[in-house]
């Protein structure tokens, strides 16, 4: 790749987004909208390369996408009229005179963007086809990046976005900011996106392709551009605290042999003190904001927790705990339930931990989950029980898939380790 | 990937800051700071004092000098800086060519990322933490 197209390259990443935003607005049509954004980069890689690039490039796509736009929609009207269509047709062109792009307001741009973010997520298209849509129109991400990425094959993910486009054509999902109650309800469908972002790169080991672990800052940058565009909503604020506390340990949370390292036996002084700094004040955001933390708040919170103890042993348990509490209420799920009954265990004696673990025992989701067992074990043996914590941590090891997970306990039902 | 935006502004030590005269400069960097923060790219950043209200520790074969300047070149003294996460250093180079300053100079660098270092260092390096 040469220094001009790595130029080029660079602008777009940084112009597409909006350029998606404001033609889709234009010509209400996100597909549309890309196939424009696509005529304008092909155009700027004919002509930058020689002319060089433009004093504001994003304006140069712009008015060159426009163009194309306004072409198409000629063509169409003619086509149309053939059709005696002419009513639709007149639709669109006063959709395209309300927005024109260099008469648009800096927050119109934002509200835009943000109309693209809604779309994108919107809840008809499958999580698959929302993450991928996302990453293509919000991030610049090509389809093979796309593919490489979730490690999914190429046409798989073409197919995808495709698909995706032509779902929201076809449901006449309008290219719009959801507002009051719809707007309520359909955000977790975002944050959910965005955070499943951030995983599948938390996921990634480090000798993995860089594209996987990269979207762990893509994912941090939607949410850092979503919270920008979204103030008031208290839980943008409260993922972006939680994926900034998270991204702080990526040093840590590895050991040498790229085996994970369970967070209270991470070496703290390789969290990252900034995005430890960025989380925080994102959570005082959130907790500034009008009503209670919600469930990626109070993840947040319990997160922030773990960050402010220097050592692990200065850990609140007791505020944890009841954190924990809080997130059952607003995000029941036996998988917290669990997480509250180790907090209670730190925080009151294992005998609190364990009262809690017979509530949740029967639960069917948690009947092949071999954290139950392992964390009933590890409560037992604290609780001078040695016996009935070494069968637990066998159950544990038979139920686990991880082959260094299964050794690691069956070391525990030996009593070392 | 992270960069390091070092912004050296051609101006003499007396107009260093906000003056009567750049208001419209100042507003103008704010707004692209709001440009870049609204991107989600800003880790932090800072504008920095003139040289006068810091110094200069000099270290010769391990012996410390503090001096309180003065710079041979004002273009040699740091006005700022942004520390912005970037995807490639083609788009950190692109936004610091967006910066309104008049006359400057932006020196972009990569910072190191703790993966960056063999295992050795990284212990070390941990260790001096206090972690």
């Amino acid at each position: 790749m040469s220094d001009a197209t790595r130029a080029i390259e660079a602008v777009w990443r940084i112009e597409s987004a909006r350029l998606v935003a404001g033609l889709a607005r234009m010509v209400g049509d996100v597909g549309l909208a890309e196939d424009l954004a696509q005529d304008a980069l092909v155009a700027a890689l004919e002509k930058w390369p020689e002319a060089g690039v433009p004093e504001n490039p994003g304006a140069w796509l712009m008015a060159t996408a426009k163009n194309r736009a306004i072409d198409r929609l000629r063509r169409e009207k003619t086509y149309q009229r053939k059709r005696e269509e002419v009513a639709r047709e007149t639709g669109a062109m006063f959709a395209m005179e309300r927005s024109d792009f260099e008469a648009a307001a800096e927050d119109e741009i934002g509200d835009d963007l943000l109309a693209l973010i809604f779309t994108c997520c919107h809840p008809l298209l499958s999580r698959e086809a929302r993450v991928a849509l996302t990453l293509r129109l919000l991030g610049g991400l090509t389809t093979p990046e796309i593919a490489r990425a979730f490690l999914a094959p190429e046409p798989t993910v073409a197919q995808r976005l495709v698909r995706a486009k032509r779902t929201l054509r076809d449901a006449k999902v309008p290219f719009e900011v959801p507002r009051g109650a719809e707007l309520a309800e359909r955000l977790p469908s975002v944050l959910e996106v965005i955070y499943l972002v951030f995983n599948e790169g938390y996921a990634a080991s480090a000798g993995e392709d860089w594209i996987r672990t990269d979207l762990c800052e893509e994912a941090l940058r939607l949410g850092r551009i979503l919270a920008e565009l979204a103030p008031a909503e208290p839980e943008v604020h409260g993922l972006v605290a939680l994926m900034e506390i998270q991204a702080s340990r990526s040093a840590a949370r590895r050991g040498p042999d790229g085996a994970p390292v369970l967070l209270l036996d991470q070496d703290r002084g390789r969290w990252d003190p900034l995005l430890v700094v960025r989380g925080r004040r994102a959570l005082e955001r959130a907790e500034a904001l009008p009503g209670p933390l919600g469930p990626y708040g109070l993840q947040a919170a319990i997160a922030a927790c773990h960050a402010q103890a220097i050592r692990p042993e200065e850990t609140d348990w007791v505020r944890i705990a009841a954190l924990y509490e809080a997130l059952a209420q607003v995000a029941p799920s036996p998988v917290v339930e669990l997480n509250r009954a180790v907090a209670l265990g730190m925080a009151f004696g294992p005998e609190a931990g364990l009262e809690l673990l017979t509530q949740i025992e029967d639960d069917p989701s948690l009947a092949q989950y071999h954290l139950l067992p392992s964390v009933r074990g590890d409560l037992l043996e604290k609780a001078g029980r040695p016996e009935e914590a070494a069968a637990e941590f066998r159950k544990a090891a038979t139920l686990a898939t991880n082959d260094r997970e299964k050794d690691l306990l069956l070391q525990r039902a030996e009593g070392h380790g | 990937m992270r960069f390091m935006m070092f912004m050296y502004p051609e101006i003499e030590e007396k107009d260093w800051g906000p003056q009567d005269d750049n208001v419209e400069e100042f507003k103008a960097m704010s707004r692209y700071n709001e440009e870049l923060r609204k991107a989600g790219m800003v880790l932090s950043l800072d504008g920095l004092q003139p040289p006068s209200e810091g110094g200069v520790v000099s270290i010769d074969d391990g012996k410390a000098t503090i001096t309180d300047g003065p710079f041979a070149e004002t273009k040699e003294v740091v006005g700022g800086y942004w520390l912005i996460q970037a995807r490639s250093k083609e788009e950190a180079l692109e936004w610091a060519s967006r910066c309104p300053a008049e006359n400057c100079r932006i020196e972009v660098r990569r910072v190191f990322e703790m993966e960056d270092f063999p295992q050795d260092v990284q212990d070390a390096v941990s260790e001096n933490f206090g972690g």
